[in-house]
């Protein structure tokens, strides 16, 4: 990753303007800060919308939304909760089967706008290097939180998880909670790039494997337009996810199937050559397969 | 010789040695977070004694892993006397207590707080505030307590939701002046919601009642116990065969009579057969004699 461009999206800004150069991020931003606020007018201003946390929510009075892995953990410890918890779960896992599991890493997630600026600084001040770990850790993650909830009888990421201790502690008072907050940007900061949410978040370990089967992903429709300049990879929190679809390895679609894409839509953003845009898994751009002939109508493994 | 096989061995093995150092380095990291994070976990499920669970929660173990920290009782208590527990204070992490001395239990007849939890922390089959457990008080401090000095506070009592039935004033003699009356506060765990407003209006420094968890404050006889009257009660008459005469173990010369107590035989008053040993003198009462 030595040619890791310093200034990546500049090609872009330059080509079609900041704010198209930007379009997907600003949404991404007020999607992250929107929801937040839903969920901070009502002890801010008595207005009550949203009431809950990310944990459990009750919109309107009329929707229930419920963290599905939450759920799980409690269920291992045979706790059963009331039907509104199990319709909300429900809804979750539908939403998101429907815009691409991890959509709830890059728009929903408070933590991701810790992480990001985490990035960005890494970026800005090119900090290179740091700790090795495996991608696949937040797999081990995730597993040994279910197996520490079934041991223990506990919900057991409860104890630590820093997306619900940053989620509540905005909305019922934070407590000590802002110190796991500042560990986990300071670990992407200056021990690892995409440190947590890329390698251990077990949340977002979680919401990938409903990513498997998502419908939402980022197509290339004009990766044979790619001029190489490396800026996707550099803005990409998952930089693995992009290569086989770009370069067309083994034959691969012109689509990410890769469930750890997070759909933030940045590399949309930043590509000056317009290869990536948001669409369908069932449908695999037609500019694209051209390009590498019969094989890329593989279909996905 | 088992270094020159290494150095010799193809690439793909060594690639394979370092996949298995790798993996194994992750899941013995992973492994040993799993460990501290279920000793945490454990630890967390303490209660400590002034943090108080709002109506109907499960006892302590199992609140804690059905209640999943969403906060929608914090939302619906009208009285907003409940907190979610924030990471440095000693319990799990997101549920909901109160703190009786700051802010009680209101016990809302509609019990909202219940209503609004989507899982089974708050048991919904609660429906009568007065059925709730919270916790029990406790007069913990009998040097302190007005009552106990001889004072007519008797503001736990008064302010009590469940007047006369979880709390009463019971009438002692106070020995200290030999001709008042204590009102000594006694609580009832039948009819005790632990709802904490006794130890909220106790007007001493430090209340003299507080509220604790249940199984804290809470004693047990052991299971063999029997509580003579209530068998009593239960028989409908004495359990003590009554044609059985009593046999009191005397010193010589003295008689026993129910109701008169202790007194010496007076000389030439004959012993009734099988009943007191006749006739001896004061001195006996003195135990210099076996
Ligand atoms: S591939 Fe694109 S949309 Fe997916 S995570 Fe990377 S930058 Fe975001
Ligand atoms: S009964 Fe009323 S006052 Fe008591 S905790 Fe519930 S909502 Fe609050
Ligand atoms: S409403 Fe129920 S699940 Fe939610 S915090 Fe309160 S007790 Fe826990
Ligand atoms: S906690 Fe105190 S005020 Fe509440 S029911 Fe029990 S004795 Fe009465």
């Amino acid at each position: 990753m030595s040619s890791v461009p310093l200034k990546p999206g500049a090609e872009a800004v330059a080509g079609k303007g900041w704010l198209l150069a930007h379009k997907w991020l600003i949404l991404r931003r007020s999607s992250q800060v929107g929801i937040l606020l839903l969920f901070l007018v009502g002890p801010w201003f008595g207005l009550w919308i949203v009431k809950g946390n990310l944990n459990y929510s009750y919109t309107l009075g009329v929707l229930p939304l419920t963290d599905p892995y939450l759920l799980l953990q409690s269920l291992l410890t045979f706790k059963l909760p009331e039907t509104l918890a199990l319709v909300g779960a429900a809804i979750i896992i539908l939403f998101y089967l429907l815009v691409g599991g991890r959509s709830y890493c890059a728009w929903t997630c408070p933590v991701n706008l810790v992480t990001d600026i985490s990035s960005a600084l890494r970026r800005r001040f090119g900090l290179k290097g740091g700790a090795h770990l495996s991608r696949s850790t937040r797999f081990w993650m995730l597993g040994m939180t279910l197996v520490v909830s079934l041991l223990t009888g506990t919900i057991a990421w409860e104890m630590f998880n820093p997306v619900s201790m940053l989620h509540r502690g905005l909305i019922f008072g934070m407590g000590f909670a802002w110190m796991v907050i500042v560990a986990v940007f300071l670990f992407d900061l200056f021990v690892m790039r995409s440190g947590w949410c890329g390698h251990l978040c077990p949340v977002g370990a979680f919401y990938s494997l409903i990513g498997r089967v998502s419908v939402l992903r980022v197509q290339l429709p004009g990766r044979a337009a790619c001029n190489d300049c490396m800026d996707c990879f550099a803005v990409c929190p998952e930089p693995q996810v992009i290569r086989p679809a770009l370069k067309a390895i083994n034959g691969a679609p012109a689509l990410i199937f890769d469930a750890q894409c997070t759909n933030c839509g940045r590399c949309i953003d930043v590509c000056s050559k317009d290869v990536f845009a948001f669409g369908p898994r069932f449908t695999i751009p037609v500019s694209a397969q051209s390009i590498v002939g019969g094989t890329a109508q593989a279909v996905p493994k | 010789m088992t270094t020159v096989t290494q150095s010799k061995a193809p690439v793909g093995n060594t690639a394979r040695r370092q996949f298995i150092a790798d993996t194994s380095r992750m899941a013995c990291g992973v492994g040993l977070l799993g460990l501290g994070l279920g000793l945490y976990a454990r630890h967390a499920t303490a209660l400590p004694p002034a943090a108080i669970r709002p109506p109907g929660a499960l006892p302590e173990d199992r609140f804690s892993s059905a209640c999943i920290r969403c906060g929608m009782c914090v939302r619906d208590c009208p009285y907003d006397i409940l907190h979610l527990a924030r990471p440095e204070e000693p319990m799990s992490t997101g549920t909901p207590y109160f703190i009786a001395r700051q802010a009680p239990c209101e016990m809302c007849e509609d019990i909202p707080c219940v209503k609004a939890c989507p899982t089974t922390a708050l048991d919904h089959s609660l429906k009568e505030i007065n059925k709730a457990k919270m916790g029990l008080a406790v007069v913990v401090d009998h040097e302190t307590c007005l009552n106990f000095l001889g004072l007519r506070c008797d503001i736990c009592y008064r302010v009590c939701p469940v007047i006369d039935k979880a709390i009463t004033l019971d009438p002692q003699t106070n020995v200290r002046t030999g001709r008042h009356t204590l009102f000594i506060p006694v609580v009832h765990s039948e009819h005790c919601t632990g709802c904490g407003k006794c130890e909220k209006a106790c007007p001493t420094e430090v209340a003299a009642i507080k509220v604790f968890p249940l199984y804290m404050a809470k004693g047990q006889l052991s299971s063999h116990y029997r509580l003579g009257w209530v068998e009593k009660e239960k028989a409908g008459g004495s359990l003590v065969a009554p044609e059985i005469e009593h046999r009191y173990n005397m010193p010589e010369g003295m008689k026993y009579e129910h109701g008169k107590g202790l007194s010496v035989v007076p000389p030439g008053e004959a012993a009734a057969p099988g009943a007191v040993p006749p006739a001896p003198t004061f001195k006996a009462l003195q135990g210099n004699k076996l």
